[in-house]
């Protein structure tokens, strides 16, 4: 396994997704010899991991079964040790697209936090683009790089442990984008542009807050970011249910309800709404929003550096 | 292509030139990113508005209302703004100069300011007068700025919002843009919805994302989204890997994957398989001998007319948008384009009809040989059962094609199906599960919100999409088949929430 490379089996020293159910699920290291606990029971991964199939079932002591999964940016970011506040695949999805990522894209990052973007980075860019991303807790970096060696893409990311306002990216004129992710990026807009390529290329800053994006707007137009847009992406998930709804008793004669009144069941869309009889309910099919929702992540301002 | 250095040459080598054609050199030394080639395909864009064309000498370009040539575009940098001059030329226009308003006097509030119409003193005909004489558009925005009796009263805000909005209509200026994922979904969402079933860019972008599209994979694609995923996904991937693009009917539709203008490599590892083939496929009974017999001329057809960029799709849609006046010379003038190429080829034929029949015929062989090649090759790959990943974006119900094509699919790997509806996916999602090998199933949908960010005037924009349709994606996992109703049950009550346990138990009943 790798995250830049899918693998059929599982090996030694991979990091592999154990899937208890429903969204529930934590990233454990494969190591000859170690186990893990789970709620149903324990994992043995020379026995029930090495060797095995990804996206197999494993069953543990107590019987219960869990899924081993391949590991991917999507799922790393779901699970994995927080350091910071991360980045989710929603914002994730549209930045990548709009800073037109692409194999071969050389991306510069500040700051990396705990990585949850710098995977999905890196998984875009490889196998011949590069990230240069920058953090100023060395602690934080550390931990970064040691992540991405064991994850097998230390080839494709160079960590710098310094302030991104006073120092920039260390690079300069090599990258085709710009991500920031700093409590005062419109500090670093100067270095975003020396990183940038003379012939242009992208950027994009994450603020939590409008008043920092005021501010970094206003430094995007000073230093020449033309096409600047700030969005807002939002998920909203469904859960899918079966929903029954009770017909109301209106007096009228038992047998005329299955015929009378409104059309409930309706024979040509099998499946979905059906009536049942006995209890008067008319069941159907529903997407139901989830009962709360993230409502703001951040605000998410795009530019690009023209040519002149 | 021009390589860069024989570009250089061939400036140098033209010597001392005119004046314009000085600067235009010293504009084009500026950048060293790649080139605007003749036969590519390019993105104009005034503003916020895009358009996919072919790069082409002496072919008349209609844009927002305006007429030009690109001939003057081709050989500089992707980037470069233009202004359209007299004649349908364009000139590199090096920086945009501010027009700075030197009366910087304002009103503070419009208690004063009454609409009467006549705070304009420039007519119509006035304004007319000043566009035929080949006034820049910016001096024109000054004039309108100097005869308005109002503007002084107005609001500095105002103000500002006045001058905006003329620059709009006067200050044309257009850019030429490399064509991208985000550029191409944005223009195809904004232009022509329709054709990509109302697939917003910021869908394609989750689906990219939850597919784990990237190089090395190996895809399997279903769309009818005018070959905009699947140039998406050929984008994601670098040319590193493969794509086997599933199509209805005579043939994959890739109009929108041409307007990337992806070198050739990339289109050595994209494959295509008949949907109409998979049962047999999955059965095991395939045969490229029963191929039906219009398939090889309805691909034919098909791949002439998705020729780059769908001139003709574009221009129609243009035409609808501008004025009358426009849509007539557009008519015009690809009539007459056509009339041309008819009798260029009426003249050639003449000339080459013996010759050219046997060479159509053997031109034809070959062709089908090729054709029943790929497909073979596509088949092959196909029944390895081992994609990394399925994408769906289709005009069709998402149900019989996900319970089919998941079957090529090798487990733990994500697949993510779009469609412009939700009901069909809650369909599709409790088929899924009847199935099993699926988990982690997710119905989702995205909001996207612009935001108008000005000192002291920063608000959402008052319009927002309403809709761009919904993603159902998953992971899929070994499927036991020998107890698969046992451990679909199992499955079933693992993921589902307690509140729904009982109900599907009721249904089980």
């Amino acid at each position: 396994m790798s995250f830049i490379e899918y693998g059929d089996t599982i090996k030694d020293g991979d990091t592999a997704i154990v899937f208890l159910g429903h969204e529930s699920m934590f990233p454990v290291k494969v190591q000859h010899g170690t186990v893990t606990q789970t709620k149903y029971g324990v994992i043995r991964h020379s026995m029930d991991l090495i060797g095995k199939k990804y996206g197999s079932k494993v069953t543990c002591s107590k019987g219960g079964w869990v899924f081993i999964l391949h590991p991917t940016p999507e799922l790393w970011t779901m699970n994995l040790p927080h350091r910071t506040q991360i980045l989710y695949s929603t914002d994730i999805s549209i930045i990548t697209m709009m800073l037109e990522l692409k194999p071969g894209s050389i991306v510069c990052e500040s700051g990396t936090g705990s990585g949850s973007l710098s995977h999905a980075l890196i998984r875009t860019v490889a196998p011949t683009g590069h990230l240069y991303t920058v953090e100023f807790h060395q602690q934080r970096a550390e931990k970064a790089r040691e992540e991405f060696r064991e994850h097998g893409v230390e080839h494709l990311v160079t960590v710098t442990n310094q302030d991104i306002c006073k120092n920039g990216f260390g690079v300069s004129n090599i990258a085709d984008a710009v991500f920031l992710d700093i409590p005062s990026p419109w500090e670093a807009i100067g270095h975003a542009k020396a990183a940038l390529k003379a012939e242009g290329g992208r950027i994009c800053s994450f603020s939590p807050c409008i008043e920092q994006v005021q501010r970094t707007c206003l430094a995007m137009e000073e230093y020449g970011f033309t096409e600047i847009n700030t969005l807002e992406i939002l998920l909203r998930v469904y859960n899918v249910r079966t929903i029954s709804l009770q017909i109301p008793d209106l007096g009228k004669a038992a047998e005329d309800n299955s015929s009378a009144g409104f059309d409930s069941s309706n024979p040509s869309n099998q499946g979905s709404p059906c009536t049942n009889l006995q209890q008067g309910a008319v069941q159907f099919k529903s997407g139901v929003p989830q009962r709360e929702m993230v409502g703001h992540t951040g605000y998410l301002t795009f530019a690009t550096k023209s040519l002149f | 292509m021009r390589s860069r250095a024989a570009e250089g040459a061939r400036r140098s080598a033209s010597g001392a030139g005119s004046g314009r054609e000085e600067e235009e050199e010293a504009v084009m030394a500026a950048g060293h990113g790649p080139r605007i080639c003749e036969g590519e395909c390019a993105v104009l864009k005034r503003g916020d508005v895009f358009k996919a064309v072919a790069v082409l000498r002496r072919r008349k370009i209609i844009f927002e209302k305006q007429w030009f040539y690109l001939d003057n575009a081709i050989g500089h940098v992707y980037g470069t703004t233009f202004e359209v001059t007299s004649g349908g030329n364009l000139q590199p226009r090096r920086e945009v100069e501010e027009t700075t308003t030197e009366t910087k006097e304002a009103g503070t509030d419009n208690r004063n300011i009454v609409d009467d119409g006549k705070s304009q003193k420039l007519t119509h005909d006035d304004i007319k007068a000043l566009k035929d004489k080949g006034i820049k558009g910016q001096e024109i925005v000054q004039q309108l700025i100097e005869n308005s009796t109002t503007f002084r009263d107005k609001t500095e805000f105002a103000q500002d919002k006045y001058i905006k909005k003329k620059k709009k209509k006067y200050d044309a200026v257009i850019t030429i843009v490399k064509p991208s994922t985000r550029i191409l979904s944005t223009m195809y969402y904004a232009r022509e919805p329709g054709k990509i079933n109302h697939l917003r860019y910021d869908t394609l972008a989750q689906m990219l994302t939850l597919g784990n599209i990237r190089a090395g994979n190996k895809m399997i694609v279903m769309e009818t989204c005018a070959g905009l995923v699947v140039g998406a996904v050929m984008e994601r991937m670098g040319g590193y890997g493969s794509i086997i693009q599933m199509y209805p009917g005579g043939g994959p539709v890739r109009a929108a994957t041409s307007c990337f203008g992806f070198p050739k490599h990339f289109f050595s590892n994209l494959h295509e398989f008949p949907l109409s083939k998979v049962d047999s496929l999955l059965s095991g009974t395939f045969s490229t001998e029963m191929l039906p017999s219009e398939f090889e001329d309805n691909a034919l057809v098909e791949e002439e007319s998705n020729g780059l960029v769908d001139e003709k799709q574009t221009s129609v849609q243009e035409t609808e948008e501008e004025s009358i006046t426009a849509t007539a010379m557009e008519v015009n003038q690809t009539e007459e384009q056509e009339k041309m190429d008819i009798n260029a080829e009426d003249i050639e034929f003449k000339d080459n009809k013996e010759k050219d029949n046997k060479e159509n015929v053997r031109e034809k062989q070959r062709k089908q040989w090729e054709r029943r090649k790929k497909l073979i090759e596509a088949a092959a790959l196909l029944t390895e059962k081992n994609a990394d990943g399925l994408i769906v974006a289709s005009k069709f119900h998402p149900t019989p094609l996900l319970l089919s094509l998941l079957e090529f699919v090798a487990p733990s790997r994500p697949f993510v199906v779009y469609c412009q509806y939700k009901e069909p996916l809650l369909e599709c999602y409790t088929k899924l599960r009847e199935r099993g090998g699926v988990i982690n199933l997710k119905l989702s949908e995205t909001w996207l919100r612009n935001y108008q960010v000005l000192p002291d005037r920063s608000h959402p924009k008052l319009t927002m999409s309403g809709g761009g349709g919904y993603l159902l994606s998953g992971i899929t996992v070994v499927l036991d088949k020998g107890k698969s109703d046992s451990s679909n049950l199992e499955a079933l009550k693992m993921e589902e929430p307690s509140s729904k346990r009982c109900k599907v138990q009721d249904l089980q009943c």
